[in-house]
């Protein structure tokens, strides 16, 4: 099947991915066209004219709740969970290398923390705060609840990672005589720095997006999965569909400026081989 | 030296393993502790009652939900099994540029870091009663009524569900694909095997690892769903999640507890189940 002219079989599968693909980028394109619906029109086709109308309304507090704040909140956390997930699981993956005592405990708390319903992390943080008086806040048990789902996912990327490392930089690192410091700092990382970026990515979006383990978690203010869940229950307007865009605009930049800079890494180092050590 | 060595070894799992403790194992302690917990109209009272669980396992309205919540899991990994394979299928053997392989994976996976709730949002201009599957079929002459079963029904739930979660399927499937000897399917055609003998003999035996992590993250996640059925049932469906969501909303948080408690007993039970066809250390 790998040469030849294509079969019937190739041009079958071909149009069911094109429907998959149809399938899971059709809506999300579908509201991106209605956001900009003009000034009078609805939640569904004809478009009404073309406007901005709905993506003013969008900053405007009173009218949807507070969609400025709430941004502005899951970013914060984004990025703090993002920092967070990239040092625990490089650091944790390099534990790994090396057995030790603990390491299978370690390994099935961070499987179980995958599936263990998210809605039961949630739950549970929130009843912890409960018996314990304290008010949950996004910054705080919100954060806590994020990290339980992003660092498993570092954790295996960073396992895939190391299984597929040469450690023999390391080694020749240290016959050099590199400090371990100084082997981590110039070899190992500028190395794995495409794979650490993969895992930022998952860390920010991931939090991001996060809905069910914020649900109970988050306290007074809402990151922003939360108040766009609420504002659907009460808004009936495009407005909706406005918040929409941005979000997955922001998601979309995101994934770009990720991918973008793997990718220039990746040439760089073509173009001049390792430049490991020549970093000040 | 070795004494240092395993000092530091621990240090750096520690941070991990802190995040796990605190914000993993003592929350399920706490979540069984509440479970049997009394409580009444204002508050939580600490004891020791079984009362939660016989209420829970006592009332109908608990099996049904269960019921329900299984027959959504089943459907949905049914159908996302089907489609990630086949998805994950054509661009592992009949995408033969490893770059358009590549991008192909990227494009199939990029949904993956975009908001969930937009994502089930962003249905509503297809299924609505006003919307494009309904004027399109009614301007075709098939109907001359809307349907109303598209949004805000089971359909819809199932629909949403494998939009969402296909994803989990295709990855690891695609990727016990990737690994597959090439040679392994020359053998298999130079012994005369036809290409569909190929892929029931050779490479659905080969993919049972990312056969069973997919089942494993998409049965786990609509066992636990809340949201998805929430919003796509329009209030219709029921859920186990959506049963502890509507505890927690009446303050019964010991209920809320211990239907937890027996969610998490059955999705472990389902996951162990399941995890004995593959040892997902070696997958990585």
């Amino acid at each position: 099947m790998q040469h030849g002219k294509r079969g019937p079989a190739f041009w079958l599968l071909g149009a069911f991915f094109c429907l998959f693909v149809l399938f899971l980028y059709g809506p999300t394109l579908t509201i991106l066209i209605l956001s900009f619906q003009g000034p009078s029109g609805g939640l569904t086709f004809p478009m009404n004219g073309v406007s901005l109308h709905w993506f003013r309304n969008l900053f405007e507090k009173q009218m949807v709740g507070d969609f400025a704040g709430s941004l502005q909140r899951s970013m914060i956390l984004g990025v703090a969970v993002m920092l967070v997930t990239v040092v625990a699981s490089f650091s944790a993956g390099l534990a790994f290398r090396s057995r030790f005592r603990g390491s299978g405990i370690v390994f099935y708390l961070a499987i179980a923390s995958l599936i263990v319903p998210s809605i039961l992390i949630s739950l549970g943080i929130g009843l912890l705060y409960r018996v314990l008086g304290w008010d949950p806040a996004w910054y705080s048990s919100a954060f806590g609840a994020h990290l339980t789902w992003t660092l498993p996912f570092g954790l295996l990327i960073m396992f895939a990672v190391f299984n597929r490392f040469d450690r023999r930089y390391e080694e020749a690192s240290r016959d050099l005589g590199a400090t371990s410091w100084q082997t981590l700092r110039h070899v190992v990382i500028p190395i794995l720095l495409p794979s650490l970026i993969g895992v930022g990515l998952f860390g920010f979006t991931l939090s991001y997006d996060e809905f069910a383990r914020s649900l109970y978690t988050a306290g007074t203010f809402n990151t922003l999965p939360l108040e766009i869940y609420g504002m659907t229950t009460n808004v009936t307007t495009p407005v909706l569909y406005a918040l929409g865009t941005v979000t997955t605009g922001v998601s979309f930049i995101v994934i770009a400026l990720s991918l973008l800079s793997v990718t220039w890494l990746r040439r760089r180092r073509a173009r001049h081989g390792s430049d490991a050590g020549k970093a000040a | 030296m070795n004494r240092l060595k395993s000092w530091v070894t621990y240090l750096q799992v520690a941070p991990l393993a802190l995040v796990f403790l605190l914000f993993l194992i003592v929350p399920i302690a706490t979540i069984v502790v509440v479970s049997f917990f009394d409580y009444n109209t204002t508050q939580i009272i600490p004891t020791f009652v079984l009362q939660n669980y016989e209420e829970l396992l006592l009332s109908p309205v608990t099996w049904r939900t269960y019921l329900q919540t299984i027959q959504f899991a089943l459907i949905t990994w049914a159908l996302t099994l089907v489609i990630g394979f086949t998805v994950a299928y054509f661009v592992a053997f009949h995408v033969r540029s490893p770059t358009i392989q590549t991008v192909l994976f990227l494009l199939c996976t990029i949904p993956f870091w975009t908001s969930n709730v937009i994502r089930m949002i962003s249905w509503i201009p297809f299924l609505g009663r006003h919307g494009l599957a309904n004027t399109t079929l009614m301007n075709l002459g098939l109907i001359d009524q809307p349907l109303e079963f598209l949004l805000y029904s089971e359909f819809s739930v199932v629909l949403a569900y494998v939009h969402l979660y296909a994803l989990f399927m295709v990855v690891p499937i695609f990727n016990s694909m990737m690994r597959i000897d090439r040679s392994l399917l020359e053998a298999a055609r130079d012994a005369g095997a036809t290409g569909w003998q190929t892929l029931v003999n050779v490479i659905v035996p080969l993919c049972k690892p990312g056969i069973a992590i997919g089942s494993i993250f998409v049965v786990t996640i609509v066992m636990g769903d809340f949201v998805t059925v929430r919003m796509m049932s329009g209030g219709l469906s029921a859920s186990v999640g959506l049963m502890m969501a509507n505890a927690m909303s009446l303050l019964q948080y010991p209920a809320a507890a211990a239907n937890a408690v027996v969610l998490l007993l059955l999705v472990l039970f389902i996951v162990a189940a399941m995890m004995r066809l593959v040892d997902i250390r070696k997958e990585l």
